[in-house]
């Protein structure tokens, strides 16, 4: 499980270093780095923070990742979460945090 | 924080290394200053951010909160929760949860210490709500219940919504990415903590009245389901060292229970939660034949996971949660709601292009965990939240004697502690000036020494392989003997020893060599405890090959205090209800 960073959408703005609970992400020549993406818990704290939309949470291979990767937008109380799966059309699904869960 | 600079001197200490072998000059600045406050909070996560709210409520007086990552998004809730698992709906009673849980501990747990707990739960949710949280309401505008003591809720922002309520208190100063390192204590008294600034190479004595310890539980003793490239795809944080009770047997408070270890029984790869799937839709357990398996062997945590466990054992595993036959519209609504909490497992399923409704989804055991929130293990406190040290308290996660407090009971706590912090009267003692230099030396001779040819990273994988072999790990069925535990602990000591040559270039490096010598000494104390509890209580959580059975002559307490360098074991009744002494 971990984090992809696409260095060309990177800001350097440093919110996911910011909020990472390990402290995983360094800036590292204005951009954002992740030494240890075997560090990863993937708790897509960093996702939802990211202002560029500059970074991808993705299954590990070695438990069962295909290749396809999730971030999200937040546009005021709802997430937009963007599945990514390659060869495939996107999938959105949108999550509200005015509503509960119905299980 | 210029306020409580003001207060306090502010000591610059400007050291300069040498690093001779290299021939290149290293510098590190490291700087001592000193804080105080009234309250001091250790982890800034759910019991944490709870109580310095409750503090303020409680008193007029200020709170610093350490906290190691960011109060927006650390610990537990980070990735949001599913549900309120111990709340007290319509018709039942705090005594009956009470006695619930201490059902599920097969005894051991105190009774008092669960029911102040539980009689807390409600006021904290409706407190959550008041500060933006949704919960799921029926046509009545009644809280919405899923089975005997949990409510629905939406938790994707419960974390976000306390932090906020904490940065609106103008008398709570925060903390962020800054690591706790040690209580001080004085004359038996706790009077605040040594803590480290993971990105500014500061050293921070911090002096208080009153010290809540609220840094969760511990992950990462033993070898993961997946040890390679997702070895932290755990289901507990794996960034909860356990520091917190490595602080606490340092400074001489008693532990309990170490050896109720928690073993989460999840959804595979992702070790995402299952509550959602199993009270949420009603999934039952069943084995690879189709069988439903769960209540075999009994009902209580510990037995549903055996259950699962023993199919395999015996040829009928996988085990999984049926789901197929579910609706369409019930995927789509798990989707979302895996979302809130383990956005992995929507991505795993849409990923595979097997929804829950199609393939029913496959179950395993986590490696064990140390957590007082979910078993008991933990400081031995009283009624107060009081640890065996004065003034030194714990909360949630951290704190022992009282299973399945989850979310609202961490909360519960935090609150209790709060309280009880608050009625402290008096003004915070000074640190003394030459304890703090002798601790920033210590942590110095880490800095711009001999590479010793491992690294902390290294050691950390041969003690969880240690524990994974010889204490009870996956890889060896949870099993553990007399012999195997004397196995672990030579090695545990020896990794011990091998961690104190590590050398560090960063604070983070600091706070990574710290956090695997924490878990060292949570792993010395877990084997002591697995040894001392000669008997078979909870199958798998404690499973003691030499003793297979349940024997209530251990109707008891195990607890532990660590003695110059020795963890000792103290046997402590269970009292009438099972209440600890209050001391
Ligand atoms: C994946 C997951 C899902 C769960 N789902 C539910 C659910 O749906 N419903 C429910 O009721 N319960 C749930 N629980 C249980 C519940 O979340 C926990 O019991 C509770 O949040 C624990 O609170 P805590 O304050 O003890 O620990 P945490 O909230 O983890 O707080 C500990 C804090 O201490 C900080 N810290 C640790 N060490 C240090 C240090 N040395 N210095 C400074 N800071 C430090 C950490 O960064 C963290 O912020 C879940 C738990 C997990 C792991
Ligand atoms: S949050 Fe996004 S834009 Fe900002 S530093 Fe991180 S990756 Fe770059
Ligand atoms: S998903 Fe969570 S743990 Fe992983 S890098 Fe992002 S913030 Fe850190």
């Amino acid at each position: 499980m971990s984090i992809r960073i696409l260095e060309s959408k990177c800001c350097g703005c440093g919110n996911c270093a910011d909020i990472c609970p390990g402290g995983l992400f360094e800036m590292k020549n204005g951009k954002s780095f992740l030494p240890h993406p075997e560090d990863c818990w993937a708790c897509a704290s960093c996702i939802k923070e990211c202002p560029e939309a500059a970074l991808r949470m993705y299954l590990g291979s070695d438990i069962g990742g295909l290749g396809g990767a999730i971030h999200a937008r937040r546009e005021g109380s709802e997430l937009k979460w963007i599945i990514e799966l390659p060869g495939k059309e996107l999938r959105i699904l949108t999550t509200d945090s005015r509503s509960a869960n119905e299980y | 924080m210029q306020w409580i600079f003001a207060s306090q001197s502010v000591i610059l200490y400007i050291l300069v290394y040498y690093d001779i072998q290299e021939g290149e000059t290293i510098q590190k600045q490291l700087e001592l200053r000193y804080l105080s406050a009234d309250f001091l909070i250790i982890g800034g996560g759910t019991a944490g951010c709870y109580a310095a709210l409750e503090f303020c409520r409680a008193s007029d007086g200020n709170v610093i909160i350490i906290e190691k990552a960011n109060i927006r998004r650390s610990g537990c809730l980070a990735a949001g929760v599913n549900a309120i698992n111990a709340y007290i709906n319509p018709g039942s009673t705090p005594e009956g949860y009470a006695a619930y849980a201490a059902r599920d501990a097969e005894g051991i747990a105190s009774h008092d210490i669960l029911l102040s707990m539980a009689r807390g739960l409600n006021d904290t949710v409706k407190r959550m709500e008041e500060l933006g949280l949704s919960v799921l309401k029926d046509e009545f505008g009644r809280y919405s219940a899923r089975g005997a003591w949990n409510i629905k809720i939406n938790g994707e922002n419960i974390k976000p919504l306390l932090a906020k309520a904490v940065a609106a208190e103008s008398r709570i100063a925060v903390f962020n990415h800054v690591w706790a390192k040690d209580f001080i204590v004085k004359e038996g008294r706790a009077v605040g903590a040594y803590a480290v600034d993971l990105k500014n190479s500061i050293l921070y004595a911090v002096s208080a009245k009153a010290v809540l310890c609220a840094t969760g539980g511990a992950a990462g003793l033993y070898k993961p389901n997946a040890p390679g490239f997702s070895r932290h795809k755990m289901w507990y944080p794996p960034f909860n060292s356990g520091t917190g009770y490595a602080m606490g047997l340092r400074a001489g408070a008693e532990m309990t229970s170490f050896e109720m270890r928690f073993i989460a029984l999840r959804c595979k790869g992702t070790l995402a939660p299952t509550g959602t799937l199993a009270q949420g839709v009603g999934a039952k357990q069943i084995n690879a034949l189709g069988e439903e398996c769960e209540g075999k062997y009994g009902r209580t945590t510990s037995q549903r996971l055996f259950a699962a466990k023993q199919e395999e054992s015996e040829g009928r595993g996988p085990c999984f949660l049926k789901t197929t036959g579910i609706s369409k519209e019930q995927d789509e609504d798990l989707f979302k709601a895996y979302l809130n909490m383990a956005p992995s497992q929507t991505l795993k399923w849409v990923e595979s292009g097997k929804p829950p409704s199609e393939a029913d989804v496959e179950i395993e055991g986590s490696e064990p965990y140390i957590i007082g929130g979910h078993t008991g293990s933990g400081y031995w406190v009283d009624n107060s939240r009081q640890s065996t040290i004065a003034s030194l308290y714990a909360a949630g996660d951290a704190s022992g004697a009282c299973p399945q407090k989850y979310v609202s009971g961490a909360f519960a706590e935090g609150a209790i502690a709060a309280r009880s912090a608050a009625k402290l009267l008096g003004s915070a003692p000074e640190i003394s000036a030459s304890s703090a230099q002798e601790e920033k030396e210590k942590l110095n001779a880490f800095f711009g020494r001999k590479d010793p040819g491992y690294t902390a990273r290294q050691l950390e994988e041969r003690m969880q392989c240690a524990m994974d072999k010889h204490a009870g790990g996956i890889g060896s069925n949870y099993r553990y003997s007399g012999k195997s535990l004397a196995a672990a602990e030579a090695e545990i000591l020896e990794i011990e020893s091998l961690s104190s040559f590590l050398r560090a270039e960063t604070g983070k490096d600091l706070a990574a060599i710290h956090e695997l010598r924490d878990r060292l000494l949570v792993c010395r104390a877990l084997i002591s405890h697995l040894g001392a509890r000669k008997e078979t209580r909870w199958r798998l959580f404690a499973e003691h090959a030499d003793y297979p059975l349940k024997d209530d002559g251990w109707l008891k307490f195990v607890n532990s205090v660590l003695r110059g360098d020795k963890i000792e074991i103290i046997i402590r009744d269970v009292e009438k209800e099972g209440s600890p002494d209050e001391h």
